[in-house]
């Protein structure tokens, strides 16, 4: 399985990939630069995805609405920020790359001239109200966020969330707006990807066209952290909810690193659908809880591993926690059933052809070259990437669970129905997330 | 590399587009089995997968007044379970095939959906088949799968988007099938039995209201076959469904669901409109783009980008079998709710008369709708989907290949003519779920006299 493509990297050093796909008349131009939450400081948090907000107000040549030339054209369009990349793409008929090329480029080389204090800060409110939709006003809303800062200390850079906290998204200035275009979005900051309906060499030329005269910019050193859990940390939130919600986490390796594919079939097989050993103790056969769920949350600069589970009515946490340690040193000591592992390995191939479905989008072929280039510098990684999977053995996953997902060693946050700390893992302590 | 092509950047204007590319929708090969049931087939190869969709057209409409919630009830049933396999054991075999296996209810239909590599799709078919036509349904399985719904249901009263939704549908259409949601409501669903599942099962779930859509790469004479064994003995015809409308409520014009202390309001306004055969279809959704089909329509650029309120805004035509609803979906910061009101409202009158839709807004909307057109057809799911549609609201084969002229055939005069036949502003219904002490004082000016306040539960 193959996911072809060239790379051509223009003088001031953006990376250019192409896939050629001439099954639908489309061309996906995703662009990623190489920053996220976890380029922000305390104090400043939020901000990666506010400014992604305003690459989307205009820039110095077509000073309005990103969206209109675009969707006027037949494009569909979005962006994206997380703790480690932000990305922005859109999927244009073939006729209209061009505009999509000049639209990406005149926002990377000339943001600035057409920023105002009046867009800023409506962006603001609009972030603003992101936050109360997708965190504050919704059950266990709050919930990602207590675990990051838990799990990560304060100057660790996965310990807020992306979309930052209240106040400093409140105490955010213009200025830093110009301060974090200059330091991050640039071409050597930055790498390009078209697939779809391209003749490459034209493509390539357009892309030098429209990219090349911007100033190459400082390169961006890579962030570098450790964090260690130390203990068990016991942390708890009440919150307007029905049912107790549990959540246990570990720190893990990062991205692509030994033990990180382990650690997703773990996943899958302790707690992911119905064929999950967590969910048919739990919900089908116990029926303590109402759903289960795991994933090995891998990012640039380190990971996390993480199990939920919804109490069902008259079940409290303790008893969840009880039988999830269980069927976890059950795989720590005797590792997976050969069944096991040779569904992981079926389900890995489906899902990596399902991945090279579509060009464009959020997870299309477009977007996976970017991850490839950016996290390892190799847009050709698709197929060693599935090989990690094939390479998982039982002996692998087993130690990987027993080294990995240690009982004293995690942070265990209760989410509990207002007045019903009783139905909280004992000693823990109250989260402090606004 | 041969010399670079010339291109000359010229950042005063923006570069006008090319010729389109021509884009013909895949014709569809059709056959009828023995037994009632439709098999479809697309031809697309361009990744090794199948992907089957199942559509029975039977949805929660269809559910016995006082058994709310029978149809998708059902529909959880179908994959606990078949000759004697477990359920565990039914998704171990979806498993080993590496197989993508859903449900989805709505109100006028049934849908199990399956994507797998093409290698195995007799394996994955067969599956599919075993779900749909030959359950287990037992009486243990039920007890299981009703309290976990039960429980759903216990953690929807705190997700104020779900509660907007189930009692809006409520307000609109009072006792009227669509009136409920498909997840139905707690007494419902503790008075229901095995045997209702199985009536219902036995009744609705059947050939003759069954298609069987195939897309990928696969032969259309193969699939037929491999249907055919697989479904065999699968026998019966659906009870007549789709009684006529009954007569709909007249909503209050303002109703509050008290949320203490929640930091935004979440709205819904509307009325119930039009069904999916009107002919007014197409001029409707190209008039929709202008006021709130798009990030670019009016009401976005109002409340988020002009006024921050918030992160989105969106109106849409639910067109559906029977007339479905006209609404707005907006969720907005608590201390702007009642401007939010106002001028959601405002918009909706502007967009019907007062400030007609002009040609280069429609232009946009129309452009926006056709020119990427082709992109809806990339993957065998999305073709699949498409499909489906032709046989849930019964429309022509040649549909796909008229939409784009349709569209672009709308004028002003047509969006406005439908705009105003078929939204009517002395009829929406407005909906609040949110923090009543706060949003409440202000809500007076909207002119529509004291809210009727609901609790959380009502439905």
């Amino acid at each position: 399985m193959k996911l072809t493509f060239t790379k051509h990297t223009l003088a001031n050093g953006l990376d250019v990939l192409l896939h050629e796909d001439h099954a639908c008349p489309i061309v996906a131009v995703n662009v990623w630069y190489h920053v996220g939450s976890k380029n922000e400081t305390p104090g400043r948090t939020g901000f990666a995805h506010l400014f992604e907000h305003l690459m989307f107000e205009g820039s110095q040549h077509h000073d309005r609405g990103y969206f209109q030339p675009l969707q006027g054209a037949g494009a569909t369009l979005n962006g994206s920020t997380n703790a480690d990349r932000t990305n922005y793409w859109e999927v244009v008929p073939s006729n209209a790359l061009e505009l999509a090329l000049w639209m990406e480029s005149d926002r990377m080389g000339f943001l600035l001239p057409a920023l105002t204090q009046k867009k800023f800060a409506n962006q603001r409110d609009v972030v603003l109200n992101e936050r109360r939709q997708n965190y504050e006003n919704r059950p266990y809303g709050l919930a990602g966020m207590a675990m990051l800062a838990s799990l990560f200390p304060p100057a660790h850079p996965y310990h807020w969330a992306t979309i930052g906290e209240i106040a400093d998204l409140h105490a955010a200035r213009l200025d830093d707006v110009h301060a974090f275009f200059r330091r991050y979005y640039h071409p050597a900051n930055a790498s390009i990807s078209l697939a779809g309906d391209i003749d490459p060499e034209q493509a390539l030329a357009l892309v030098a066209a429209y990219f090349e005269p911007i100033d190459a910019g400082d390169g961006v050193a890579r962030v570098a952290v450790d964090a260690a859990l130390r203990g068990e940390t016991r942390i708890l939130l009440e919150d307007r909810v029905e049912l107790p919600r549990l959540y246990i986490s570990w720190l893990t390796p990062a991205m692509f690193a030994e033990g990180d594919a382990d650690l997703d079939l773990a996943a899958d097989l302790l707690a992911n659908g119905k064929t999950s050993r967590l969910y048919r103790r739990l919900v089908f056969d116990e029926r303590i809880a109402t759903d289960v769920s795991a994933s090995q949350n891998s990012r640039e600069v380190g990971g996390f591993m993480q199990i939920t589970a919804t109490a069902a009515p008259g079940h409290a946490l303790p008893e969840l926690e009880r039988a999830i340690l269980e069927e976890l040193a059950k795989v720590a000591a005797g590792g997976p059933t050969g069944d096991e592992i040779e569904r992981g390995r079926v389900q890995a191939e489906s899902q990596f052809v399902f991945r090279l479905q579509t060009v464009g989008g959020f997870g299309g072929k477009s977007d996976q070259l970017n991850a490839y280039n950016v996290f390892l510098g190799d847009p050709g990684y698709f197929d060693r990437d599935l090989e990690r999977y094939y390479a998982v053995t039982a002996d692998s996953l087993r130690a990987a669970v027993a080294r990995w997902l240690n009982p004293s060693t995690r942070v265990t946050l209760s989410v509990v129905p207002r007045q019903r700390l009783d139905l909280a893992i004992p000693d823990s302590t109250r989260a402090a997330v606004s | 590399m041969t010399a670079p092509l010339a291109v000359s950047v010229n950042r005063d204007r923006l570069p006008e587009a090319g010729p389109a590319a021509p884009f013909t929708f895949p014709p569809i090969a059709k056959s009828t089995l023995e037994n009632g049931m439709r098999v479809w087939t697309v031809r697309h190869t361009q990744v090794p997968l199948v992907s089957f969709m199942l559509l029975v057209r039977r949805g929660s409409a269809a559910d016995p007044r006082g058994k709310e919630g029978l149809a998708a009830m059902t529909a959880d049933m179908l994959d606990e379970g078949s000759l004697g396999r477990s359920s565990i054991e039914m998704h171990e075999a979806l498993a080993r095939i590496g197989a993508q296996f859903d449900t989805d209810i709505g109100p006028d239909a049934t849908l199990a959906s399956v994507t797998a590599l093409s290698r195995v799709a007799d394996r994955a078919l067969g599956l599919v088949a075993d779900i749909v036509a030959r359950p287990s349904l037992t009486e243990a399985d039920f007890a299981r799968v009703r309290q976990l719904r039960l429980h759903r249901l216990t953690q929807l009263r705190d997700n104020p988007a779900a509660v907007a939704d189930r009692i809006f549908m409520r307000l609109l259409y009072g006792s009227h099938p669509y009136a409920h949601t498909p997840t139905g409501n707690e007494a419902a669903l503790q008075a229901m039995t095995i045997d209702d599942v199985r009536a219902f099962h036995a009744n609705e779930i059947r050939p003759s209201a069954a298609t069987l859509v195939a897309v990928g790469d696969c032969e259309h004479d193969a699939i037929v076959r491999l249907a055919r064994e697989a479904f065999d003995g699968w026998r019966g015809a659906s009870a007549e469904a789709e009684g006529e409308d009954t007569a709909l409520p007249a909503p209050a014009r303002l109703t509050v669901v008290p949320r203490r202390g929640a930091p935004q309001s979440e709205l819904r306004i509307g009325h119930v409109a039009v069904a999916r055969s009107t002919p007014d279809y197409h001029a409707l959704v190209a008039g929709n783009m202008v006021l709130g089909g798009q990030f670019v329509s009016r009401m976005n650029l109002n409340l988020r980008e002009h006024r921050g309120f918030t992160y989105g805004a969106r109106t849409a035509f639910d067109f559906r079998r029977l007339a479905g609803p006209f609404a707005l979906q907006v969720s907005v910061q608590t201390s702007a709710t009642a401007e939010a009101i106002k001028e959601a409202i405002g918009e909706i009158d502007g967009a019907r008369g007062s400030r007609p839709i002009t040609s280069d807004e429609l232009a946009l909307g129309v452009a926006a709708l056709t020119r990427g057109y082709a992109r809806n057809f990339e993957t065998a799911e999305q073709i699949a989907r498409s499909v489906m549609q032709l046989a849930l609201y019964d429309l022509p084969d040649d549909y796909f290949a008229e939409f784009v002229p349709r569209i672009e055939a709308v004028t002003p005069a047509d969006a406005a003519r439908v705009l105003a036949a078929h939204v009517h502003p002395e009829r929406l219904a407005t909906l609040i779920v949110g923090d009543l002490d706060v949003v409440g004082p202000g809500l007076l000016e909207l002119g529509f006299g004291e809210p009727v306040v609901l609790p959380a539960d009502t439905f």
